[in-house]
């Protein structure tokens, strides 16, 4: 059976007056059925333009230029708008940051879900009314007769990014794609959100990417984890191989500026520099200027490497000290 | 002894929604509505010494950064009092006020917002120094240039508007301006939330150095668990307007009395915890316009009892450097 | 292990940019990105230059009574004057050659338009800040009386003022400032009270700069963008209002004829077929306006609060 997702090559650019914005430049990742794989990097590192390409939602100016994607072995580059739009929410579904994305300001919740429904399914009303209740209850909402009923406004955040996330779950999709659902939420909410959305999908077998800049909450849902910067996957694999022993330099930095209780009251790590302006990369790797392990080789753009059960893109990865 | 560097008193906030026009005569009409109170803060005390950092935790709406200004005198409490050194702020006046304005700064969330887009680098941290005559029109620019090395941004860069740096370089900019009129007192409200993962080690750093340098103390409000116990000495968390909890940060990171300070604790995401079970507390955060009877966190506390919704527990000694309003702290702590 | 270059480490104090143009430059290059804006402020910029101009580059005064020859009147376009030169547009009732009095006429609607845009903004502005700063009560008293000047249309407003003041043009600019100050209060006010709520206006309060320095030295400069886009478009409108009041004939007097006075005195002549003395001060009329309004739309959409790309994470 093929990979729920097979991402190979995938570059999303958008061609803009200032220049060419290579937002995804050269992103190869698989997803197995049922698995939860974290996208994580830091803001303008594509994770977002990564997602709306594997559903197909990149408007001009930006443009897929080159790689493929793989759905159940489909290829979705180059595929019709109306298959596309077959998939999306039916076989993929997506849940934003902001709810209001996917939820229709001026419709009543249960409208909106029984639309979903029949959308992709030939189902009765009545059957689709108790179907999207269920849902409902299944994503911990209280008095789920009631909030059918409600408008988006009339529900806290907390209460939307659930309806949003039963809206995705309603046709039981195999592939789910989160971007940052619980960035915006308080640290119970989020709580909350993570496990129902944890429970759904080890329910129905769906594969989840989880798209964070929060290193410590893929750690605690993620199987694997793929670290984007500057359009591009600079280290990804086995969640425990990649945070408790990080080859790239970029990831090493991430996780040694993560306060903790071990390092109470003492100075940080720091990552030197800013995040890059995506129009202005330096050549070669697009880290170097902000890397303390950078050499002449550097000038070079590092090609993915795989090696001790990661893939990577660096010329000095840190396990390689203790080879040396 | 002598007295704490700052210290409130029985604080309250409330903010007041008046009905208009179109309300007032729907009221007459006999339509259920009438003005909301929203108590942002209920009955708050603390006292900050010199040199600590206080951390303030709690989630969105529960009233941290209401308290913050009210520190910061943006805000004039509804009842109780704020004392710098011992003075009551509301009953200076002259040239002891505007020092006590000048010694409380605040920095903000916001790194867009909290700058004026419309005007240099130079003259936003420039102006408040020359109004006040800490320096004159023509040493100004040496004055923001010493200031901007400090905070780690390079002077030559000062004729520039803020849209033209990064997200942790204007947060640099607010902390530059701030501490140009050589305040004593720093709060902080959410001052890293709105910035990159590598970014906020580079500012909380910043802080760090800046508290040795200058000798400030801070009240460090953040919805970051984490960040605060890296950075703070006491924490105190709030709910719903009430602090619930405070104490030193080992004490209360280590053991924790309040249901709610646990349930934090146990569901903030941490990087040693892989593929856990998140096991959250039920329910959402109370609407702050109508806050449960009794405990505040009655309804999604798993261990209530009866008495919980009927009488709101005090804040009461646990143990030595460590309060907690819960009537079962005993039980906890 | 790997030979490190020994390069001093861009560390903290990187000097890197996120956007070096300035805003104007940026301004400039996305105004002209719009074909149809770039023509009209072309038109707008060639109409304001021949009315500035218009004394060297006309063949009569039209207002100079000396150089009018009555037995110039009514001629169609292209005749030729006593005095030799042509009448490319004709001549209006009292012999005035009417491309001559089409660019006099442009230089009295475009400067009334102008001036008494200028004064509304002032006084909008300055309404508009208190109204937000202050807030309370006085907001509410300031804002009903602008509410209420707004329920009336502009034109009935100008008309009941000029009865009551009479005719000349200080009371036409007088009328003009009345009609329109509330558009420019009521865009002020609204800017200004999101800007009042930012948090630099707070991090003003904190570091104990006065009110009067925080509403003109913070907010007001804040305000300027949208007040701008009014302020085009409400020169537009005042100067087609000037041009009704004139051609009700209670506008500008016959001495300073405007756009408007042109138009209203061919009016008589359209049924005798000769069209041209109200046609051609028309046509001016209505592509100054539309070209004004054009350039107004544009300056909205690109004047509009952008967010910039940077570094931010929101929350
Ligand atoms: N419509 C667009 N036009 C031009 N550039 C774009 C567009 N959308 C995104 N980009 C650029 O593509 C890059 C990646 O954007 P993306 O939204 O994927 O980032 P992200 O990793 O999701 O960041 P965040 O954490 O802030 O959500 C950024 O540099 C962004 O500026
Ligand atoms: N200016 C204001 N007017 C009315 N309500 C306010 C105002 N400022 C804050 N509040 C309310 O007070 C409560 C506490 O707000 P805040 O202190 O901002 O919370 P936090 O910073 O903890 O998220 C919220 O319910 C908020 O809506
Ligand atoms: S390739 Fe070189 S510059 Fe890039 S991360 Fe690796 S060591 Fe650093
Ligand atoms: S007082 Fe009662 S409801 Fe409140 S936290 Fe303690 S046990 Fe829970
Ligand atoms: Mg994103
Ligand atoms: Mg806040």
């Amino acid at each position: 059976m093929p990979n729920t997702l097979e991402v190979s090559g995938l570059k999303t650019h958008f061609l803009m007056r200032a220049g060419v914005a290579k937002a995804v430049d050269g992103v190869d990742f698989s997803i197995a059925k049922g698995e939860v794989m974290g996208l994580v990097g830091e803001s303008g590192s594509g994770k977002s333009i990564t997602g709306f390409s594997i559903i197909g939602l990149i408007d001009p100016p930006g443009r897929i230029v080159e790689g493929s994607i793989k759905f159940q072995g489909e290829e979705l580059v180059g595929a019709p708008e109306e298959r596309l739009r077959n998939l999306r929410g039916n076989r993929i579904a997506m849940i934003f940051q902001d709810p209001m994305m996917t939820l229709n300001p001026v419709l009543r919740v249960d409208t909106q879900m029984i639309e979903a429904l029949k959308a992709h399914q030939n189902i009765g009303k009545k059957e689709a009314w108790t179907k999207a209740r269920d849902t409902l209850g299944m994503v911990g909402i209280p008095a789920p007769d009631e909030r059918m009923r409600a408008y988006p406004h009339q529900l806290s955040g907390g209460m939307r990014q659930r309806v949003a996330i039963a809206i995705a779950f309603l046709n039981e999709p195999d592939l789910i794609i989160a971007d940052e659902p619980t960035t915006a939420l308080d640290v119970t909410i989020q709580g909350q959100i993570i496990h129902e959305a944890q429970n759904l999908c080890r329910r129905t077998g769906a594969s989840l990417i989880w798209i964070t800049h929060d290193l410590a909450v893929v750690a605690g849902i993620a199987d694997h984890i793929s670290v984007m910067y500057a359009g591009k996957i600079v280290e990804q694999g086995n969640i425990d191989d990649v945070i408790d022993r990080p080859a790239h330099p970029y990831t090493v930095g991430l996780l040694g500026s993560v306060p903790s209780a071990n390092n109470r009251g003492q100075r940080l790590y720091q990552i030197a520099g800013m995040t890059p302006n995506i129009l202005a990369l330096p050549k070669g790797c697009s880290f170097k200027e902000r890397c303390d392990r950078r050499t002449k080789t550097c000038e070079v753009s590092p090609e993915a490497v795989e090696r001790n059960h990661r893939t990577f893109r660096c010329h000095h990865p840190y396990f390689e000290e203790v080879e040396v | 002894m002598s007295a704490p560097l700052l210290e409130i008193r029985n604080v309250s906030k409330r903010f007041v929604k008046k009905l208009d026009v179109a309300g007032k005569i729907a009221a007459r009409l006999g339509a259920n509505i009438s003005e909301e109170t929203v108590h942002a803060v209920d009955n708050v005390s603390m006292t900050i010494n010199k040199g600590e950092v206080v951390g303030l935790v709690g989630e969105s709406g529960c009233g941290k950064s209401t308290l913050g200004r009210v520190v910061a005198g943006i805000h004039n409490p509804t009842d109780g009092q704020v004392f710098f050194e011992g003075q009551d702020i509301s009953a200076l006046e002259g040239v002891r006020k505007r020092e006590v304005t000048l010694a409380v700064q605040m920095i903000f969330q916001d790194p867009f917002a909290s700058l004026n887009q419309r005007m240099r680098v130079e003259d936003i941290i420039g102006e408040a120094p020359v109004y006040h005559g800490l320096t004159t029109r023509s040493e100004k620019s040496d004055y923001v240039d010493e200031i901007m090395e400090k905070v780690g941004l390079d002077p030559s860069l000062k004729k520039r508007y803020p849209h033209q740096f990064s997200g942790g370089q204007r947060q640099r900019i607010g902390i530059a301006r701030a501490l140009a009129v050589k305040p004593r007192f720093l709060v902080c409200d959410e001052a890293i939330a709105a910035l990159d993962v590598s970014i906020q080690a580079q500012v909380i750093n910043l802080f760090m150095d800046l508290r040795e340098e200058f000798d400030l103390t801070y009240l460090f409000i953040s919805h970051d668990l984490s960040v605060v116990e890296h950075i703070a000495d006491r924490v105190l968390i709030m709910y719903l307007g009430r602090v619930v909890e405070s104490g030193i940060t080992e004490e209360i990171f280590d053991r924790p009395v309040h249901p709610y300070t646990s349930a934090l604790l146990a569901e903030a995401p941490r990087l040693d915890q892989r593929k856990r079970e998140f096991a959250p507390i039920k329910g959402e955060i109370p609407s702050p316009l109508e806050p449960p009877s009794g405990c505040h966190f009655h309804p999604r506390c798993p261990h209530a009892i009866g008495d919980c919704s009927r009488q709101a527990p005090a804040l009461e000694v646990v143990r030595r450097n460590h309060i907690a309003a819960c009537h079962l702290r005993e039980r906890f702590g | 292990m790997t030979e490190v270059v020994q390069q001093d480490l861009a560390s903290e104090r990187q000097v890197q940019t996120i956007d070096s143009e300035t805003p104007f430059k940026r301004f400039v290059s996305e105004f002209f990105d719009s074909k149809t804006a770039s023509v009209a402020l072309f038109i707008l910029l060639s109409i304001i230059i021949l009315a500035v101009i218009a004394p060297w580059i006309t063949p009569q005064d039209p207002y100079d009574l000396a150089q009018v020859d009555v037995l110039d009147g009514r001629q169609p376009p292209g005749a030729e004057a006593f005095s030799g030169y042509t009448m490319w547009l004709g001549s209006d009732g009292a012999g005035r050659d009417l491309y001559s009095g089409i660019l006099y006429g442009l230089r009295i609607s475009l400067s009334v338009g102008v001036m008494s845009g200028f004064i509304a903004l002032l006084i909008g502005m300055a309404v508009g800040l208190l109204a937000a700063y202050a807030g309370g009560r006085a907001e509410n008293v300031i804002m009903r009386v602008v509410d209420l000047q707004l329920s009336f249309p502009a034109a009935l407003v100008a008309l009941m003022l000029i009865a009551i003041l009479g005719k000349g043009v200080d009371k036409i600019i007088l009328a003009l400032v009345v009609a329109q100050w509330a558009y420019y209060a009521r865009t002020v006010r609204a800017s200004a009270l999101v800007e009042r709520n930012k948090e630099y206006v707070e991090a003003a309060a904190c570091l104990g700069i006065s009110h009067a320095r925080i509403i003109f030295r913070h907010i007001m400069p804040n305000c300027l963008a949208p007040l701008i886009v009014v302020g085009t478009v409400q020169t537009a409108h005042a100067i087609s209002l000037e041009a009704t009041l004139s051609f009700l004939g209670v506008g500008m007097p016959q001495t300073s004829p405007s756009l408007g006075v042109l138009i209203a005195n061919g009016f008589e002549y359209m049924l005798s077929g000769r069209y041209w003395i109200s046609v051609f001060p028309g046509i001016a009329l209505l592509v100054t306006v539309v070209s004004i309004n054009l350039v107004g739309d544009h300056l909205r959409d690109v004047l509009n609060p952008r967010i910039s790309t940077g570094g931010g994470k929101a929350k």
